[in-house]
């Protein structure tokens, strides 16, 4: 399944956010958005979802998705949004509700992605009992239980540390080269961008309008840090955005 | 680096210690302080009475207060006296609760009901449950119907108003998610609007609780032969001290389990809670 952004523009009140975005979010590819902040790329991934609805323009799903897919766009957030009062497991159990996926099958979902996760043996455990990056691993593994077609994922390891977030972009890496998923991945972070993306949107200040995509080649497995490819994309981006980003900071903050 | 080791040993005539400042504003729990502080102020007022600086009319002996206890309780009296207030109670409080507890939530949730009902709950807040009473004997008749009524009506407002608040405060990223996962409506609100109102809910019911207690004794002001109110309010009309004070301590009691039990529903509901 694809995803085909037409023209999407948006204003809160007399206030533009976006102008006429439009993008093609191919099947298997992580496409990652970057830009200043305040530049509506948060907002973008909720119109991709269907959590906000644009003014103009509109967001197209191209082709069914899987007919195994329980919720075919699955978002990970950046503050995890964990229930607190439930486990681990019970975490990944509530998506699986819904659809009438209980006991023996839910054990089933819950056991392979736990695992594929590597938090098997935390699955009994309460969120406050976790560290950031491991409470992501299980926001991560919540998604991957409804076995989503495109998975928005709004900054997810903006709020945990520098090692930590090296350890799970390894870790998304590996889940993708296992079984390539399709993913829009929202970051203000370019090294992330560089190290996930197969594309790059880059998007000026607001009002949020595409400046340039940047294809990047090199297959997500072969990515190293410090590779030199990667560091000659990474400056270019920050080119890019520099300017934006320098007049975003010294506009006052709407809202 | 051997520098400083020596200059470590060899304090200067200018060097002290960097005075601490830190600490406190985080009061932790301490064991038999809140019993010792019943003990102190039970045996002053021992002291007082026997010394004579406390006089009988200002104050019963505890003592006495005991030893009516006791005799209420060895003539059986105690539980024909609490039987009824329980059942009040319980009755009561649990319909004024749960009317409230869903009230609340729909307040919480829906616009045109908050819009309509907020101002509504703010008007009968601050109206003394206990002026209606003649107005709930003549609505559910002088039976218990207006002792439930009324502690049901005492308890609703509370109740309400913390519920509201506590859905309110249930976290936004929460609900999204649930939406983004494709939850349906009545999943989200049982399973993340009221596990996540609940800390708020339970505070509330504290005060619900302690409010319904007050009542008790009102509703028993009206026609009610056995119950803890109408024993304390005879022995008041007689100005028999002692009993007067034995029912007292049956009420704060009372209110000491109904704080208790919530403590430990707390603990239990709100492990999560870091």
């Amino acid at each position: 399944m694809d995803i085909r952004l037409d023209g999407i523009t948006h204003a809160y009140d007399d206030f533009e956010v976006l102008r006429d975005i439009s993008l093609d979010i191919a099947s298997g590819q992580i496409v990652c958005i970057v830009g200043p902040s305040g530049c509506g790329k948060s907002t973008l991934l909720r119109f991709i979802g269907g959590l906000e609805r644009p003014n103009a323009g509109r967001v197209l799903q191209i082709g069914a998705p899987p007919p195994d897919s329980l919720n075919p766009l699955t978002y990970i957030f950046q503050d995890f949004a964990l229930l607190p009062w439930r486990t681990v497991a019970g975490n990944i159990s509530l998506v699986l509700e819904d659809h009438g996926i209980r006991n023996a099958a839910a054990q089933e979902i819950i056991a392979d992605v736990l695992a594929r996760t590597k938090l098997s043996d935390f699955s009994g455990a309460l969120p406050k009992q976790l560290s950031g990056g491991m409470k992501q691993r299980v926001a991560i593994a919540r998604a991957l239980a409804v076995r989503p077609a495109v998975m928005l994922m709004d900054e997810p390891l903006s709020a945990l540390d520098a090692q930590t977030r090296e350890l799970l972009m390894d870790d998304l890496v590996d889940l993708w080269t296992r079984q390539p998923f399709t993913a829009v991945y929202v970051t203000h972070n370019l090294a992330e961008a560089v190290r996930l993306g197969h594309k790059v949107v880059v998007l000026s200040r607001r009002p949020g309008q595409i400046r340039e995509i940047v294809s990047i080649d090199t297959p997500l497995g072969e990515r190293a840090f410090g590779d030199a490819e990667l560091d000659r994309h990474q400056k270019h981006l920050w080119q890019l955005m520099r300017d934006e980003a320098r007049a975003a900071d010294a506009e006052l903050i709407h809202g | 680096m051997a520098d400083t080791t020596t200059s470590q040993g060899a304090a200067h005539s200018d060097s002290r210690a960097v005075a601490f400042r830190g600490g406190g504003f985080a009061p932790r729990p301490r064991r038999w302080v809140g019993a010792l502080v019943f003990v102190v102020l039970i045996l002053v007022a021992e002291w007082g009475t026997r010394a004579g600086w406390i006089s009988a009319l200002t104050l019963p002996k505890p003592t006495d207060v005991l030893e009516t206890f006791r005799e209420l309780y060895e003539s059986g009296m105690l539980f024909r006296h609490l039987g009824p207030s329980l059942s009040r109670l319980v009755v009561g409080a649990a319909i004024g609760a749960s009317i409230g507890i869903s009230v609340g939530v729909l307040i919480g949730l829906f616009s045109y009901i908050r819009s309509g009902l907020v101002p509504l709950v703010a008007a009968i807040f601050p109206i003394p449950k206990i002026a209606l009473l003649p107005l709930f004997v003549i609505w559910f008749g002088i039976g218990e119907g207006s002792k439930y009524a009324l502690i049901a009506f005492g308890t609703f407002t509370p109740t309400v108003v913390a519920t509201y608040g506590a859905v309110d405060n249930v976290d936004r990223t929460l609900i999204r998610m649930g939406q983004s996962f494709g939850l349906s409506w009545w999943s989200i609100v049982r399973k993340i609007v009221l596990p996540g109102a609940m800390p708020g809910i339970l505070s509330g019911l504290r005060i619900s609780l302690a409010i319904a207690i007050i009542l008790l004794v009102a509703a028993e002001m009206l026609g009610a032969e056995y119950g803890i109110g109408a024993y304390i309010l005879e022995a008041g009309s007689l100005y028999d001290l002692e009993r007067l004070f034995a029912g007292v301590v049956i009420l704060s009691l009372l209110g000491v389990t109904v704080s208790t039990v919530i403590g430990a529903i707390e603990r239990r509901l709100l492990n999560w809670r870091s």
